[in-house]
């Protein structure tokens, strides 16, 4: 079998909206472009998000402009943001979005024609460009059908569609190739055949998505498995913020149909209950002695407050989302958990069956026809639900080039420092355009200085070695259940309520999975063989996982998306440190790096009395870094 | 509360292949996919499927379920009865690639042939003014999740290999109706062309595209009729068939 290969100038992995996006700049700057997509074009998780893009347009409101977002941006992720990549995300999302609608983007309008904004949690106005609920799929479905529009150009030009942008479809990289210090290329194989093909490439845009599979319980696709954040951790890139996971509280447990998938916080809004195995309404146990004032110490009065809100304390089931996760988390590991380890979120038993599906109509389809579970005559059981990395590959902010490996970029979910410590709804969307077009941009420029750097036959040798390894044991592990097992272990041990004994305890399970990793065998032949593709996607769900429980382990402190029962608090001498993740070979290592100071001209965009609560006296005496 | 299901799954590839039966245990509020995966975990671990979202956002995981285009993560187990035997088989129009998975690149050949969407070049980036109501028809085909399952039923090319060439299917005739339909899109003919390049008159309106679509598009009725009509009226219009003679249509 002779080795397929491929010279491109710019190879981008991953085809969600960061990669469509950093390749459409990079072939318009000129150069051939080759994109590589785990699964078929166009079934990246991008089609999963539905509430919006994020963009100050201003449209709904015209006090909107990038400065409120700016801001917004850094308050939802409580400082820790990279504020280079918060301050070019907020001042680009506009013309990110204006510009998908001269590719033929059709978004939701308001009266006056313009394209209609959306409110949404932390965003001070209504700023989400939507399309009902799958703009995602409007995000991707644009930027696939500008690729076919380039593609005809080049086939009017050249002769061959293909010629300059090619998507490869179903195909994994295993590895990402480099010579004499800077990329070189990347080595895979297609899904389909089981096949190798080599890329050589100057230059390589990570754009990979996310590491929910890494978890039990999330809301992500099997291809979430963190390739992008090994890949370039194995390139010699580092990560940052790696214990920064966003994880929504009410996530189904059962049944597997829908296990992950998000029970929206309007089913507590609208009267829904939670209640423990014992059929005790437990949340009344967990209000914080801040919100003692805010919510209801007792069933009467939280029953009372649906009705008349005036005079009665809210339920405790509208708590914040970190307190609701706590409280279930707590109430499952003291042993009053559902079977399937969540708790049941009822809406049945308080409002009749008509109502329920006129005020939540999409939850109670969406349940009834994935699950057959109806949510008018049964309760759901529910946990937290694994959704967002906000760590990832730590970039450059303008050209999203990783820093210590010329030649590798990296944006979208796989890169770090855009969100700090957590997410805001709506800010992901136009991240990936932003930066994909950043990266895309990144990468031309520097294949332009750079020029070619090949391959060599001992690269190679080494790439398809390891790709032949699993097919050669006898009798080893299976992946199906090392994935199993480390589910369970990251689910349980670094999920979203962390302790210092439980991670210790993560780090060294980690270790043990990935000992016997190293003997996986697989059965049957290479042809479309899962459990050959899992072989490797365990693999990098291993390193993400180990990044993940050290880096937590390290910060004392809560923040974001960062709970420690042992630091309950927030430590304004944390915000001014990131952890980043660099792998040696054998095993990941952590250091703390300083977070680069706000500017004057950013800082002074913040109330100072605000600020007071992130940053120590000495950081605000200084009034920004210049 | 787990019960035993028969499965009977094609397995095999192009050169040979057939039914396997297997037992296998499934759980309340299953779907069909479900009971693969767990196949694919505990029995069969090179059992090929494609599948993404499991929640019927992406159209991955089409397949033929008891001889229907369904996708597997939206058809519940409970929809059968207990003792019935699931059978679950490749999508038929399309070469088969490895046991559940088939090879669907003639979809992503004839996207490449649907001339792109063309934008006002004198309105700028933000410029554009549009009604809700004019972008919801367009909208309305934009649901499109590119299952294929459309494609799969449509027997123009189901039953007849021979007419892939010169059919793009119903996937591509709402993909035309939808810029079509675009308030700003400027590229003229569009109906002529669904008519004379993409096999839109091999259609015979059996709505059985409508009847697969898991978004519940209305393939047949708000994009494939209008369509036709107006090109019956472009092509048989007296009074256009002389001016034509005259002069070569500019726009329809």
């Amino acid at each position: 079998m002779t080795l397929q290969r491929h010279k491109y100038d710019v190879l981008v992995i991953g085809a969600g909206g960061a990669g469509l996006r950093a390749a459409v700049e990079a072939r318009e700057a000129g150069l051939s472009v080759a994109i590589i997509c785990k699964s078929l074009f166009g079934k990246a998780h991008t089609v999963m998000a539905e509430g919006g893009a994020a963009a100050s347009m201003g449209n709904v409101n015209d006090n909107d402009n990038w400065m409120v977002h700016f801001r917004d941006t850094m308050r939802g992720g409580k400082f820790l943001n990279h504020y280079r990549m918060a301050e070019l995300h907020a001042k680009e999302a506009p013309d990110r979005i204006w510009e998908l609608e001269t590719w033929g983007a059709l978004f939701d309008r308001t009266k006056e024609g313009k394209i209609s904004q959306r409110n949404f949690g932390g965003h001070e106005y209504p700023r989400l460009a939507h399309v009902g609920d799958r703009t995602g799929l409007e995000l991707i479905r644009t930027m696939q059908q500008k690729i076919v529009q380039l593609q005809q150009k080049d086939g009017r030009e050249f002769g061959d569609m293909e010629s300059k942008i090619k998507v490869f479809a179903e195909c994994t990289i295993t590895e990402i190739l480099k010579e004499n210090g800077k990329i070189a290329g990347a080595y895979g194989y297609w899904r389909e055949t089981g096949e190798e093909i080599l890329f050589e490439a100057p230059a390589v845009v990570i754009a990979t998505g996310g590491v929910g599979k890494t978890f039990k319980i999330t809301s992500n696709s099997w291809e979430g498995t963190g390739d992008g954040h090994a890949l370039a951790l194995k390139a010699g890139a580092n990560l940052v913020d790696m214990e920064f996971l966003q994880f929504h509280p009410t996530g189904m447990v059962w049944p597997p149909s829908v296990r992950g998938i998000l029970v929206t916080e309007s089913v507590r809004g609208e009267g829904g209950i939670l209640t423990n195995s014992e059929g005790e309404r437990f949340m009344f146990k967990y209000i914080p002695d801040v919100f003692k004032d805010k919510y209801a110490d007792n069933e009467a009065e939280a029953d009372r407050w649906y009705e008349d809100q005036d005079n009665n304390r809210r339920p405790p089931e509208l708590l914040p989302r970190d307190e609701v996760a706590r409280a279930i988390n707590s109430e499952v590991k003291a042993g009053r958990g559902t079977e399937h380890g969540g708790v049941f979120l009822d809406v049945s038993k308080r409002i009749p069956a008509e109502v329920i599906k006129k005020r939540l109509p999409s939850m109670w389809h969406q349940f009834y026809e994935l699950a057959g579970v109806d949510i008018t005559k049964e309760a759901m059981e529910v946990g937290p639900t694994c959704h967002y990395v906000m760590g990832g590959v730590e970039v450059e902010p303008d050209s999203a080039a990783a820093v210590g490996v010329p030649g590798l970029f990296a944006a979208g979910e796989v890169a770090g420092g855009m969100h700090g410590s957590n997410r805001l709804g709506g800010n992901s969307l136009t991240d990936l355009l932003v930066f994909g077009r950043r990266a895309g941009a990144g990468a031309a420029e520097y294949v332009k200085k750079s020029g070619a750097n090949p391959v060599s036959d001992s690269t190679i040798k080494a790439a398809a070695d390891r790709i032949e390894a699993p097919f050669s044991r006898e009798g080893g592990e299976n992946s199906y259940s090392l994935h199993a097992e480390l589910q369970e272990v990251t689910h349980n041990l670094v999920g979203i309520i962390r302790i210092r004994s439980e991670i210790e305890e993560a780090i060294a399970k980690i270790a043990d999975i990935r000992a016997r990793s190293k003997n996986v065998a697989v059965s049957g032949g290479r042809k479309f063989n899962p459990g050959f593709h899992l072989a490797f996607d365990l693999d990098n769900m291993l390193l993400v996982a180990e990044s993940t429980a050290k880096s937590a382990l390290l910060r004392e402190e809560s923040r974001g998306g960062h709970t420690r029962d042992d630091f309950p608090g927030m430590n304004n001498k944390w915000r001014q440190v990131n952890h980043i993740a660099s792998f040696d070979g054998n095993q990941v290592n952590i250091k703390a790096q300083q977070l680069p100071m706000l500017p004057k001209e950013l800082f002074d965009l913040f109330d100072v009395h605000e600020l007071e609560k992130y940053m120590t006296p000495e950081e605000i005496a200084k009034g920004g870094s210049n | 509360m787990a019960r035993k299901l028969n499965l009977r799954i094609w397995r095999g590839d192009a050169t040979d292949g057939g039914l396997k039966d297997v037992q296998v245990d499934v759980n309340e509020g299953e779907v069909v996919l479900d009971v693969i995966h767990r196949v694919q975990a505990t029995q069969m671990g090179d059992l090929a499927v494609r599948w993404n979202c499991k929640a019927g956002k992406c159209g991955s995981c089409s397949m033929e379920i008891n001889g229907k285009p369904r996708l597997a993560c939206m058809t519940q187990v409970a929809s059968f009865d207990e003792d019935e035997t699931i059978t679950v088989t490749p999508l038929r129009a399309f070469p088969i690639i490895k046991d559940l998975v088939t090879d669907v690149s003639f979809n992503y050949k004839k996207a490449m042939e649907i001339p792109a969407y063309e934008h006002p070049q004198e309105l700028a980036p933000g410029e554009a003014r549009m009604e809700q109501i004019d972008v919801e028809r367009s909208q309305e085909f934009r649901k499109c999740i590119e299952c294929f399952l459309c494609q799969n039923t449509c027997h123009v090319i189901r039953d007849h290999e021979e007419n892939k060439k010169s059919f793009a299917g119903p996937r591509f005739f709402i993909r035309i109706a939808e810029l079509d339909m675009h308030p700003l899109d400027k590229l003229k003919n569009r109906k002529r062309t669904a008519q004379e390049e993409h096999g839109l008159g091999m259609c015979n309106i059996t709505k059985c595209c409508t009847e697969v679509c898991p978004e519940h598009i209305r393939i047949t009725d708000n994009a494939i009729i209008p369509m036709k009509e107006r090109v019956v009226d472009i092509k048989y219009d007296p009074a256009r068939m002389f001016a034509g003679l005259l002069k070569r249509e500019k726009r329809d």
